[in-house]
Formats: structure tokens, C-alpha cells, sequence
């Protein structure tokens, strides 16, 4: 018998680390991330989930006790959003660079300033060359279902993953959800086990001062400098791609559910006018797509699940027979464009696909994001073709960009 | 569980040959630290003079497990050692967070305050250090008025020294002491009774430091010890919230006299532009914590 519930995208996230068993959690309260470390400190009080609850004092210490925990053994969990994750910046990279398994939950929101708790992903998207895996979920379902599958993932490759949702639209949008049973769980994920002990009977210091040079230990064995390190993460990066795969199509075996591993597509197989972003606005993508095959317009969308590692075999395939291409962004790299357009386009570079490439930049702040106005951006995008116009485009959608002094504040 | 200097534990665990300046009082002290707590115990280390004392990898000269972490996370690191074990039930390991001054008073202050608030099942000791020594002796918060630091280069710190010790009281934690490495035994029996204590165990280590205070290297148990005569470091320690004074200071409060703060100001380099009111002030301070900790004692 299924257990279906209608839940929250946080409580999905909740039921799924309950369900994934760490021994240590460590949270600091932000919206709208909240309820999702509220239902775990639930679970645990109620003695459902037998972790040590580490009720820190801020984020940059939510982290920090993941990273401690998890070098000592323990399966860890945290969640933030927003200007969390931005305090925990220099965790991030520490994370990565110890290459722990932590697991995160970014339940994404604008950041400031001037404040906002509503949803975009410049939070994830400004911590990109943290090291870490970031997966993008675009219902509670998939929210669940890939927590699970972090967990996997980051302890058979050693790389923290960053499981990334839209804030409200997701976090606190009910939807039916299954929730599998531990017997599968316990199928699907063996014990953590760390890279490096911390114990008495081999002392060592973990990340000590590493010179520029490798060098010798005392056994006059050459060990790795600082660059072996780093480029060992980045070989473990190239290596993660054919892990998260195998971890999604295993998942969908036992449950059949397939999210796509790296990427996901939806009516592509005709598709010249392609559509792509990440997250929630990928969903609506969906719905645009509808629309326009309505108009008798060959559209598709290609929803980037993964953007760390970023698929760029998977892109040159999924996007070869494209004539235009629609990128929505809830993010920006402030003086370019929106990051994800930017790397589709490296991806591009020496392939087949030419096709116009057009960016919006949409929903930031929670700026409402209507499928009609994908619709429409849609059709103008694919309006270029033809018309001799092939220069990218970068376009504010549903911005008062006439924006002069008497517009501020 | 009085021990005395045949009773300390002759094995050691940091080896000859570690990256320490000469006279470092922090390796002094953590020598006794180490032996003191022994076997199944674990070090959080934050970027700090300790970090460097630790080797360059892949190799070290001390024989703990040491976990390095980012300069204001070690409480919380430390925090997330004892939750590992906690969840793994491995029991008896002692966790110790060891971090200087900087670690302590300024960028560390969050999440000790946050790890001590929550009684977090661990000692947290400072190596007081007074500035930031490996960076090259910039002013921190410990720095006394009156010393010339690289960022205090030409007027002296203005500043008095924050008083730590109050802050770290107002947590009632379970276990607060002073230690200094120019009195090893107290320091020794300190450790070993905070070893056996459960919740947050703060302990302070008066650190000399010859290249950034400015004296010749062999004199550091001289000016660790004359600090403790003059009264401006006070070995005591408060246990459930009750003051007791040890070692060298107890003696001095029972049948003695505190020497003159100018004898421990005039042996340093950093306070040779030290003015004369500075020194009243400092002066001033030393003889009023001194009364007020003769008045706890009595209490």
C-alpha cells in the first residue's frame, strides 16, 4: 500500500532525511527554510528520528558542526536559504574541500539588499564554485525523492550536494507526495563511510597547512600539494556525473519515479523551439509548452536538474535539433547575463547547436512568473529566427526597465 | 587529586621538533595540556600559531587526532566532533577546542558563546597570546593598553584588554579556570580535573609570546611567572559558580604582596611607549580585580 500524503515541499524535504537517517543535524532558523528545521526538531524530540540535534547559533556554525560531525562518521544533514547559505560561504568551500558528504537543503530565496524572503536562486547560484554538487528540484515529489538520492551520491563520490528548491512556490506548496518505505531506503543507501578517521589509534591532523609543492612524509613517500587536492576534486567532479545517473535510474527502478539524472526533457522530440531553466520555472516551462504546441509551434523544454557538475554532453545532445532557445533565469551574473545561459553556450561552443539563445531574467524577489509570459518570450525568441537577427539576447521579463531617478526607492 | 611534578604523566605527545618559535609559552603549555588529558582525546585547531605548531603536511609532530577549521567555527567545530561521537556512541573521548586569543575574544566569540550557552560537552581553552601573533602582532581585543602592535604602531593600544573571564562567567558553565605555562602543575591539575567534568570547561592560558611581547626567549616562565606575581594574571578557578584562588595566586592572597605592575611592563619591548598615566590606569585595574577576586574568595 502506497503511503501518499499531501505535503509541503519542506515536509517532503523533512520526510526524506528522516527516511535517510543521520545521526547529526545541525540548523539555524530562515525563511523560508523554518518549517523544514521545525519538523526535524520535531522528529526528533518525538524520538522518530534518533539524531543529535545541534541547535547552533547561527549558520556559519550549522555547517561547521556537519563538517566536524561528518569527519568523525556521522551521516549529517542541514538546510538554509538565502543569506544563510551566504554566511556559510567559507564552510561551503570547506565542506568541499575536506570532501565530506554533507547534505543540504537550499530552499531558495532572493538575498539582500534591500531585503526580500521571497523566491529566486541567486543564493545557490552565487555559491556555484563552492564545490559542491547542486541538484534543482521542481516538485515536492522530486524534493524527496532527491534528498535520498544526495545521500548516495555525495558519500560514493565525496562532494557535499546542495539539493536546491524554490522557496514558497515549492517549500510551502502542498502536492501529493509518495513516501517510500525504510526497507527500501536501507536497499538503496549503505552506511556512510568516511574517507579519513579521527581517532586515537592513528593521530593525524586533518587539513593541515599544505605548501605549494608536493612533499615527502616521513616514510619519504611524496604526497599530494595543495593543487593534487584540488585537482582530485574536480577528477571526482567528472566522476559524479555517471554517479548521479546510475543513483536516479536505480531510484527510479525501485520506485518508478525518474527525475532525470543530470537533465530532464519534456516533448523534445520534435521540438525546435526549446525552452530550459531550473527549478520551478522549468515546471512552468511545462505549461508554456502546452500553450504553444496549442499555436501548433514545435516547442519542448529542457529542465537542467544538475547544474554541478554541469551536463554538457547531455545539453549538446538535448539541444541539437533546437532552431531557437529560451533560457529562463531566476539569477544573474551581475555585468553578464544569467549563469545557466552562460554555460549552455560554453557547452555550445565546437558542437552543432547554433540556434539563437535568448535569456530572461525573470521572478526575481518572487516576482510573480505567469505562463503566458513564457508563452509570449517563447514566440518572440522563436519570431528571430530567420530575420536575419542572431545576436543573444539578455531580457528583464516583467520589469519596468524604464527605470530612472524618479523610480529609486 | 593533588598531584605533584612526579605525578605528572611522563609520556609525550607533541616530539621534539615542532614549528613553534623558540620560547613559545602556547608549546609549553600544550605539552602539560596533552598530558594532562592524554590518549582519546581530540584537538579542533583554528588557523592560529597552534595550526602552525602542527606541521606542514604531511607531516606532525603531535600525536593527537587534530581537526582543522576555519578561524571562527572552532567551538562550533569542536561542537560537531562531540555530535559525531554522540551519534556513533563512542564514548570517553575529550574533545578540546584550543584557540588563541583572536579565536577566543573577537572572530571566535559567536560560536563559543553559542557552544558554551548550550553547555556543549567540551573544554574550550585560549592561549592568550595578547594580538594576533601569526599574523605578525596586530591588535586584538586581549591586547593590553599601552602596546605597540603592528596596527597599533605608533600610539599604543588606547583600548583596555576586554575582560573575557567576566564573559565567560556570565555563562555558568560547570568549569572556569586560569592557567599559566610558567606554573605547570597547577595548569597539569587543572586539565586533568576539567577532564573529568561534563557540560562547557573554560580554561585560560596566560601565553607568553617573546617575538610579539618583546622580550629574549629564554625568559618566558620569567614573564609568565611575573605576571602572575604582579597580579595582572590571577590563577583561580570557578567551579558550579564558586570562586577559589590556586597555585602561586592563592599563596600570594593567603600571605603575600603583589609586586608592582612596572616590573612586568619594563622587561617587554610592546610597552616601551607606554605613558605613565597608561601604566596608573593598568595599575589601577590589576589592584581592583585583585580586591574584588580577595573578596570572592572570602565569600
Amino acid at each position: 500500500m502506497n503511503d501518499v500524503r499531501i505535503i509541503t515541499g519542506n515536509e517532503a524535504a523533512a520526510q526524506a532525511v528522516k527516511l535517510a537517517k543521520p545521526g547529526v543535524i545541525a540548523a539555524y532558523p530562515i525563511t523560508p527554510q523554518t518549517s523544514l528545521a521545525e519538523l526535524l526538531s520535531e522528529y526528533v524530540e518525538r524520538g522518530e528520528l534518533k539524531a543529535e540535534y545541534v541547535r547552533v547559533e547561527s549558520e556559519h556554525s550549522s555547517l561547521t558542526v556537519c563538517i566536524s560531525a561528518s569527519t568523525v562518521g556521522a551521516r549529517v544533514f542541514t538546510a538554509t536559504s538565502s543569506n544563510g547559505l551566504l554566511y556559510m560561504h567559507e564552510q561551503l568551500h570547506w565542506a568541499s574541500g575536506s570532501r565530506l558528504p554533507v547534505v543540504m537543503c537550499c530552499v531558495n530565496r532572493g538575498v539582500g539588499a534591500p531585503w526580500s524572503i521571497f523566491n529566486d536562486q541567486q543564493d545557490s547560484f552565487s555559491q556555484r564554485d563552492t564545490g559542491w554538487i547542486q541538484i534543482y528540484c521542481r516538485d515536492n515529489q522530486e524534493i524527496l525523492d532527491t534528498v535520498i538520492q544526495a545521500y548516495r551520491i555525495a558519500e560514493e563520490v565525496y562532494i557535499p550536494v546542495m539539493v536546491c528548491y524554490d522557496g514558497f512556490i515549492l517549500s510551502h506548496t502542498m502536492m501529493p507526495v509518495e513516501i517510500p518505505d525504510s526497507g527500501l531506503i536501507e536497499k538503496f543507501l549503505p552506511p556512510y563511510r568516511p574517507h579519513t578517521i579521527l581517532s586515537s589509534d592513528d593521530p593525524k591532523t586533518i587539513n593541515p597547512v599544505f605548501f605549494p609543492s608536493r612533499r615527502e612524509n616521513s616514510k619519504g613517500v611524496l604526497c599530494d600539494g595543495y593543487m593534487e587536492m584540488r585537482y582530485k576534486l574536480q577528477a571526482a567532479f567528472e566522476k559524479s556525473r555517471e554517479i548521479i545517473v546510475a543513483a536516479s535510474n536505480e531510484w527510479a527502478a525501485l520506485t518508478g519515479r525518474d527525475h532525470g539524472g543530470m537533465i530532464w526533457e519534456y516533448k523534445t522530440e520534435d521540438a525546435e523551439l526549446v525552452l530550459t531553466g531550473m527549478g520551478s520555472i522549468a515546471t512552468e516551462a511545462t505549461m508554456a509548452v502546452d500553450a504553444l504546441r496549442d499555436e501548433r509551434i514545435r516547442a519542448g523544454v529542457v529542465g537542467i536538474r544538475t547544474y554541478r557538475p554541469f551536463p554538457k554532453e547531455d545539453v549538446a545532445q538535448a539541444f541539437k535539433k533546437a532552431k531557437a532557445i529560451v533560457v529562463f533565469e531566476k539569477c544573474i551574473s551581475y555585468g553578464y547575463e544569467g549563469g545557466l545561459c552562460s554555460d549552455l553556450k560554453a557547452a555550445f561552443y565546437g558542437t552543432d547547436v547554433r540556434a539563437p539563445i535568448h535569456n530572461y531574467i525573470a521572478g526575481l524577489g518572487g516576482r510573480d512568473v505567469k505562463t503566458g509570459e513564457l508563452v509570449d518570450a517563447a514566440r518572440a525568441t522563436l519570431d528571430t529566427v530567420g530575420s536575419g537577427e542572431t545576436g543573444n539576447k539578455t531580457i528583464w521579463l516583467n520589469c519596468h526597465t524604464g527605470i530612472e531617478a524618479e523610480d529609486r526607492g | 587529586m593533588q598531584e605533584n611534578i612526579f605525578k605528572i604523566n611522563e609520556k609525550e605527545y607533541i616530539l621534539p621538533g615542532n614549528r613553534a618559535c623558540q620560547g613559545c609559552g602556547l608549546s609549553l603549555a600544550y605539552r602539560y595540556i596533552l598530558k594532562a588529558l592524554r590518549e582519546n582525546t581530540i584537538v579542533a585547531i583554528p588557523p592560529s600559531c597552534l595550526c602552525v605548531l602542527h606541521g606542514l603536511y604531511p607531516t606532525t609532530s603531535v600525536i593527537v587526532p587534530a581537526l582543522n577549521t576555519t578561524f571562527a567555527s572552532n567551538a562550533a567545530s569542536a561542537s560537531g566532533i562531540v555530535a559525531g561521537l554522540n551519534a556513533l556512541n563512542i564514548p570517553d573521548i575529550t574533545v578540546l577546542a584550543l584557540s588563541g586569543d583572536g579565536g577566543t575574544y573577537d572572530i571566535g566569540i559567536q560560536s563559543l558563546s553559542g557552544a558554551a550557552e548550550r553547555n556543549t560537552d567540551f573544554i574550550f581553552a585560549c592561549y592568550d597570546n595578547e594580538g594576533y601573533m601569526n599574523t605578525g602582532t596586530q591588535r586584538s581585543g586581549a591586547t593590553p593598553m599601552g602596546a605597540l602592535t603592528t596596527t597599533t604602531p605608533v600610539l599604543t593600544k588606547q583600548e583596555p584588554k576586554k575582560d573575557f573571564l567576566k564573559i565567560m562567567e556570565a555563562h555558568h558553565i560547570p568549569y572556569l579556570a586560569t592557567v599559566s605555562p610558567s606554573y605547570p602543575i597547577d595548569l597539569y591539575e587543572k586539565f586533568v580535573k576539567a577532564k573529568r567534568i561534563r557540560g562547557t570547561r573554560y580554561i585560560h592560558i596566560d601565553t607568553p609570546c617573546p617575538p610579539g611581547w618583546g622580550y629574549p626567549v629564554r625568559d618566558t616562565v620569567k614573564v609568565g611567572k611575573l605576571a602572575v606575581e604582579t597580579g595582572l594574571f590571577i590563577l583561580f578557578e570557578i567551579e558550579n559558580d564558586r570562586f577559589r584562588f590556586t597555585g602561586r595566586s592563592k599563596t600570594i592572597a593567603e600571605r603575600g604582596k603583589l609586586t608592582p605592575l612596572v616590573n612586568y611592563v619594563e622587561k617587554q619591548g610592546r610597552f616601551k611607549k607606554m605613558s605613565i598615566e597608561q601604566l596608573g590606569t593598568l595599575q589601577a585595574s590589576v589592584n581592583s580585580r585583585w580586591n574584588e577576586c580577595l573578596k570572592r574568595a572570602e565569600g
